[in-house]
């Protein structure tokens, strides 16, 4: 766990950068620091590895001041990622990894084998483990730069805005990439960004900095969503927090109907039967694996002949136990039938329908939680 | 061609067809030697010097105004006039008369262009190297002298150019090399030697470069100087 207690950095010009921080980085856990620009979020971060000493108060790592501990030993036990990667030029990508364990005294032979392995765990083919940064491209580097700062498998793991200078498409992948990371490993990250997006998709916990160095609100993402501490905090989130609020409302609360599907296989008489007695219009039509095909409204159908050929029309889906309220949501967005389908993960087989009547139900009970502390984290 | 050029041809089939100027203690080789120990001699005292400083205030940034001073400096001294200046004082009794103005001349390249090597390092990489956790002297040593290494060798290159081309002035002050020829030729009216001399100059500081040229090649990473192999 990483404690702020106090803590205050007063710049040799006078500016305060950062004002009476109290905050805590669980260990295991990520946490964002957000706000706008020149809000102390790149100080704050660095008084951690005392790139940055701050002028008052206490920064301690599990509960020793890291005062206390000489900057560069300090250091090669803190993963450091910023912005624009800062690979050294000089050398392959492989020894970019090995920097740290090097510094540490391991082998050559060592370091390099792990340093081959973080390539692939990041993401990266062991082609490029020879080649030097200039060859690569923009969001290769920045995952180099994250295998290098897990190279010594520090606990604790900084990163400064690592995902800004990448367009979105791959800042997404890189995002993606650092969660299922983050999901093996369980490193205490502390993540400055100011992105409020990135914030509520990265943050265990989100802390939103104002200018002055301020601490506006600390929060889980869901909270801080639903229940802003103040003005600033509220417009810094943006519009259609409620919407975005839903994404960390797991689909649980979903009652699914299982009797709404309907093999292609199946005459359209029967069809008409099936759903005449659900008492719905709509039925959703599957493969001979349970797959989903589309929708159909038998009613309208001319009574011959099989379900095989008629024109299907769109559907969404959302991956049943995984998916938020929000996915769903958006699924039945998607279709005229107004439901969305719920598919295993494994497979893609229809596990049910959540009809129009299931949502409101799951979104009123949503809503109801407003203001009861967090909802269920999806 | 014309008769004038022809006899100048003439004159170097003259000068390098001697076998007496290929011996003794006038011959090319020994020239050739002599100038090649006063450059080398030069370049290093100057690169002991100047490398150092130039790293030291790069990476601290102290003493930054000494830079500006050095390089300013340079470019008003009078080369010449400093050679005769040091041999009126100290006589021509020692090799130093030459050297001190060679290393005075070579110094402020290599600094200025070290120095400036040091300080146009991306600071993000500076960062990320203190980030990592690398000390001080690991920073110097193991970032910015190799990204660096392109300017620094620059500096070494002109001042190497510098340093041949102006050790000629050595002649001067009786301690040979190939300036000799040209000072001797001259005062004898023997233009084959003069043209010879000069001649061997220009190759002198032809060589050098090329020198360079494959110092630079083997020193600086491919990943810095972005010349890789297409593998
Ligand atoms: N070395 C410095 N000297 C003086 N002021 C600084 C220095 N570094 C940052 N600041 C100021 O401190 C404030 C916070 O900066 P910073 O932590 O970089 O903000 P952020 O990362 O949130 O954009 C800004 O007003 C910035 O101008
Ligand atoms: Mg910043």
């Amino acid at each position: 766990m990483i404690t702020f207690d106090g803590v205050t950095k007063r710049y040799a010009d006078g500016t305060v950068a950062v004002d009476d921080l109290h905050l805590e980085a669980p260990t295991g856990e990520i946490t964002v620091f957000v706000g706008p620009s020149g809000c102390g979020k790149t100080t704050s971060l660095r008084m951690i590895n005392r790139m940055i000493d701050a002028t008052h108060g206490t920064i301690s790592l599990d509960g020793v001041d890291v005062r206390t501990i000489d900057p560069p030993t300090l250091r090669r036990g803190i993963g450091y990622v910023i912005q624009q990667a800062g690979l050294f030029p000089h050398r392959t990508i492989v020894d970019n990894i090995a920097t740290v364990p090097h510094l540490l005294g391991w082998s050559r032979k060592k370091a390099r084998a792990h340093a081959l392995e973080l390539l692939d765990r990041v993401g990266l083919a062991p082609e490029l483990a020879g080649r030097y940064p200039f060859q690569l491209s923009g969001g290769q580097q920045q995952r180099v730069g994250v295998a290098r700062a897990l190279a010594a498998d520090p606990p604790v793991l900084l990163m400064d805005e690592p995902f800004s200078a990448v367009d979105p498409v791959v800042r997404t992948s890189l995002q993606d990439e650092l969660l299922r990371l983050q999901a093996e490993l369980n490193k205490t990250i502390v993540f400055v960004t100011h992105d409020i997006d990135e914030a509520i998709k990265l943050g265990d916990r989100v802390a939103v900095l104002r200018v002055g160095g301020r601490l506006a609100q600390v929060a889980a993402p869901a909270a801080l969503l639903s229940a802003p501490a103040d003005e600033f905090v509220a417009e810094f989130l943006g519009r259609d927090r409620g919407i975005r609020r839903l994404s960390f409302v797991s689909d649980a609360s979903l009652r699914l109907r299982p009797d709404l599907t309907v093999p292609a296989s199946s005459p359209v008489s029967e069809a008409a039967g099936r759903a005449a007695s659900a008492q719905s219009p709509w039925l959703a039509v599957v493969d001979a694996g349970d797959r989903p095909l589309g929708w159909v409204n038998p009613a309208e159908l001319p009574r011959d002949g099989t379900l095989e050929g008629v024109r299907l029309l769109p559907y969404g889906t959302f991956v049943h136990g995984r998916d938020s309220l929000r996915t769903a949501l958006d699924a039945a967005l998607l279709s005229p039938s107004g439901c969305a389908i719920a598919v295993a993960e494994d497979g893609g087989a229809v596990v049910g329908v959540a009809t129009r009547e299931s949502l409101d139900e799951a979104l009123a009970l949503a809503a109801s939680d407003v203001g009861n502390g967090d909802p269920a984290n999806g | 061609m014309g008769a004038g050029e022809e006899e100048r041809v003439n004159w170097l089939i003259e000068f390098f067809g001697d076998p007496a100027n290929w011996s003794g203690p006038d011959g090319i080789p020994l020239r050739l030697l002599e100038h090649l120990l006063f450059s080398v001699a030069a370049l290093a005292l100057a690169a002991l010097v100047a490398i150092p400083l130039g790293l030291w205030i790069g990476h601290t940034g102290r003493g930054s105004l000494f830079i500006v001073v050095a390089a300013n400096l340079a470019r008003a001294l009078p080369t010449l006039g400093l050679v005769v200046l040091i041999v009126m004082l100290l006589g021509t009794a020692s090799v130093w008369p030459v050297l001190i103005p060679l290393v005075a001349l070579a110094v402020p390249a290599i600094l200025v262009n070290t120095f400036e090597g040091i300080r146009g390092v991306d600071p993000e990489l500076r960062d990320a190297a203190y980030g990592m956790g690398l000390s001080g002297r690991q920073v110097l040593g193991r970032v910015l002298v190799p990204v660096a290494l392109p300017l620094i060798l620059l500096g070494l290159r002109l001042a190497a150019i510098q340093i041949v081309a102006t050790a000629a002035v050595a002649a001067y002050t009786g301690l040979g090399g190939l300036g000799r020829y040209i000072i001797d030729g001259l005062a004898i009216r023997d233009y084959p030697t003069v043209l010879g001399g000069s001649v061997l100059i220009v190759l002198f500081a032809l060589a050098a470069q090329f020198l360079f040229v494959m110092a630079e090649r083997v020193a600086v990473s491919p990943g810095v100087s972005r010349r890789v192999k297409v593998r």
